[in-house]
């Protein structure tokens, strides 16, 4: 979509009187800023002892569509919700889905994920596979302090991608899902109220 | 010189030194965190109380560093270069006032300088602290690496020219108090009133020289990480690139005393001079340091308030702006001098010279420019 005319701002830039060519008061400006953020609250988040959650303090929060580990959804039934269409391992750029799929031992669909393995040493966060699910199954949590000591245990199975589901729903952490801005994928959503 | 005068400025020599070293240390921790806070952020808090020990560390980190010494340098003005970027910082603080002195004859009491009574105290200053550049030239120049290389032909350049504006603001100063003794330039003030009241514009363009001088932020061109990697310290490592630092440091110590010194009056405060014995003493030397304190925070304020200078900028606000300015400046204390009018005229003609310089260069804004509308539809 191209960018629309009135979306545009053009800026000229101002001429310089004769007060702001003193620069003084531009620099006695700057100071006040300055000197107030010495005062400000900190953003630090002091991070061993302090943790930052998706329910912890405000300005500790993160972001609603963090991009931490996968989860695999389960519908109301408790069933796994993905229904191997193999349209995240496709979108995926790093290649690290690797699914089987299997006929479905339920009426409502046809195939079901026999094994769903998620490399998550390999994986690169972007996020493409939740885009590119049609039905929701696959997610990205706010969980981020993902650690393993071997290699085998970073490749997440289907039942520890669901025992992630089952671990973020009871903490009350869902992702969230966010809209794009107006004038493409990549400007700021509007902001939740 | 008695062997009482010997043994006090021994002793002074390895106070002032020893507390140098200290104040330097928590000069960084101070600019960490207020480098931090300007930040939102909390800054260094790990080492003992509050981070209060950051700089013990710090130190020790620097001690026990492997000293790297680079297979393609000249080494021996590798090596010499930080001895006399330190050395040179050190040699200047000699005869800066750091406390309550006097004038009279014969001093009375302990006099808180190194060297008392230097009839050619700020001629010393200006002669030392310059030589400090030649640490940074020998320091690039040795490196034998061109990002080196470049910061210290851009500190070359700049010291030269902020060296002019900085002795021609001080003129003035020299001129109303008839000395070139620090001691007496801050008992002249005591007399008559602070030197910033009557020459602020001398003060702003000696505080902007000195910025410079001190290669601090919006000069800091000669160790432009953004743009030369490390500036002319690139090669340096260890104690060594600590001795750089120490020499930074000080010299931004000795030249805050100097702006307390030559315009905020000294030890002085209003009232305080009537104050005699040792209460009189640690007041004038507490006043002392807090005037020091808030220069160096001014300093570090600066720093996280404008960006960089151009080099072509830098160049011309020296040629083209301070040095008029302070050329004119001197001729306006000159004129005052001359005809004997009252001093308080130096402030108007301050202002009016400020308001003319910011005029002419609002009328060269003022030129017509080019549209910017070329991309437009």
């Amino acid at each position: 979509m191209p960018i629309a005319e009135s979306d545009v701002r053009w800026v000229e830039e101002p001429r310089l009187g004769i007060l702001e060519q003193l620069y003084v008061p531009a620099i006695v400006e700057g100071l006040q800023t300055t000197v107030q953020h010495l005062f400000q609250r900190k953003i630090t988040v002091q991070y061993p002892e302090e943790e930052p959650t998706a329910v912890s303090r405000d300005f500790a929060k993160l972001p609603a569509n963090y991009r931490g580990v996968h989860r695999l959804n389960r519908d109301e039934q408790g069933r796994v919700k993905c229904v191997a269409c193999y349209m995240c391992s496709t979108a995926c750029p790093a290649h690290c889905i690797d699914i089987v799929a299997a006929p479905s031992p339920w009426p409502d669909r046809e195939k079901y994920p026999e094994t769903f393995v998620i490399d998550e040493l390999r994986c690169i966060y972007c996020g493409m596979c939740e885009e590119a699910c049609p039905v929701d199954a696959i997610e990205l949590t706010t969980l981020y302090d993902l650690t393993g000591l071997s290699r085998e245990e970073m490749m997440f199975d289907k039942e520890k991608l669901l025992s992630v589901y089952d671990q973020t729903v009871k903490a009350g952490t869902d992702p969230i899902r966010t809209r794009a801005g107006k004038l493409s994928v990549a400007s700021e959503p509007p902001l939740p109220s | 010189m008695t062997a009482g005068q010997l043994l006090t400025t021994l002793v002074t020599i390895v106070v002032v030194v020893s507390a140098l070293q200290g104040a330097c240390a928590y000069l960084i921790l101070l600019e960490r965190k207020i480098a931090a806070y300007v930040q939102d952020r909390i800054g260094p808090n790990r080492v003992g109380p509050r981070g209060l020990l950051q700089p013990i560390a710090d130190g020790l980190k620097f001690l026990f560093k492997e000293e790297v010494i680079p297979d393609h340098v000249d080494k021996l003005f590798f090596l010499l270069a930080p001895a006399v970027a330190v050395s040179t910082a050190l040699l200047a603080f000699a005869v800066v006032p750091f406390g309550p002195t006097s004038v009279e004859q014969p001093p009375a009491g302990y006099q808180f300088v190194i060297a008392p009574r230097v009839d050619i105290g700020i001629l010393f200053v200006f002669a030392v602290s310059s030589l400090a550049v030649y640490g940074i030239v020998l320091g690039g120049w040795s490196a034998n690496n061109k990002y080196s290389f470049l910061g210290a032909l851009r500190a070359s350049a700049q010291v030269i020219s902020y060296e002019i504006p900085l002795g021609l603001s001080v003129l003035g100063v020299v001129l109303v108090s008839r000395s070139l003794n620090l001691e007496r330039i801050i008992a002249h003030q005591v007399e008559h009133g602070w030197n910033i009241l009557f020459q602020p514009l001398a003060f702003l363009i000696f505080l902007i020289a000195v910025f410079a001088e001190c290669n601090r932020l919006p000069f800091d061109l000669p160790e432009a990480e953004q743009e030369l990697v490390g500036g002319y310290h690139t090669e340096y490592s260890g104690m060594k690139f600590a001795m750089f630092f120490l020499g930074e440091y000080t010299h931004m110590i000795t030249t805050s005393l100097l702006v307390t010194a030559l315009f905020l009056g000294g030890w002085h405060l209003p009232g305080l001079g009537a104050v005699t014995g040792l209460v009189g003493v640690l007041l004038k030397l507490i006043v002392t340091m807090l005037k020091l304190f808030g220069c160096i925070v001014f300093f570090m304020l600066i720093r996280w308030t404008i960006p960089r200078f151009r080099f072509d900028q830098l160049m011309a606000l020296a040629w083209r702006g301070l040095v008029p300015l302070a050329l004119l400046h001197l001729l306006a204390v000159m004129v005052v001098l001359e005809w004997q009018l009252p001093r308080w005229l130096l402030l108007p003609m301050s202002l009016l010279l400020v308001a003319g310089a910011a005029g002419s260069a609002a009328r060269a804004s003022a030129a017509p420019r080019p549209a910017l509308t070329a991309g437009r539809g």
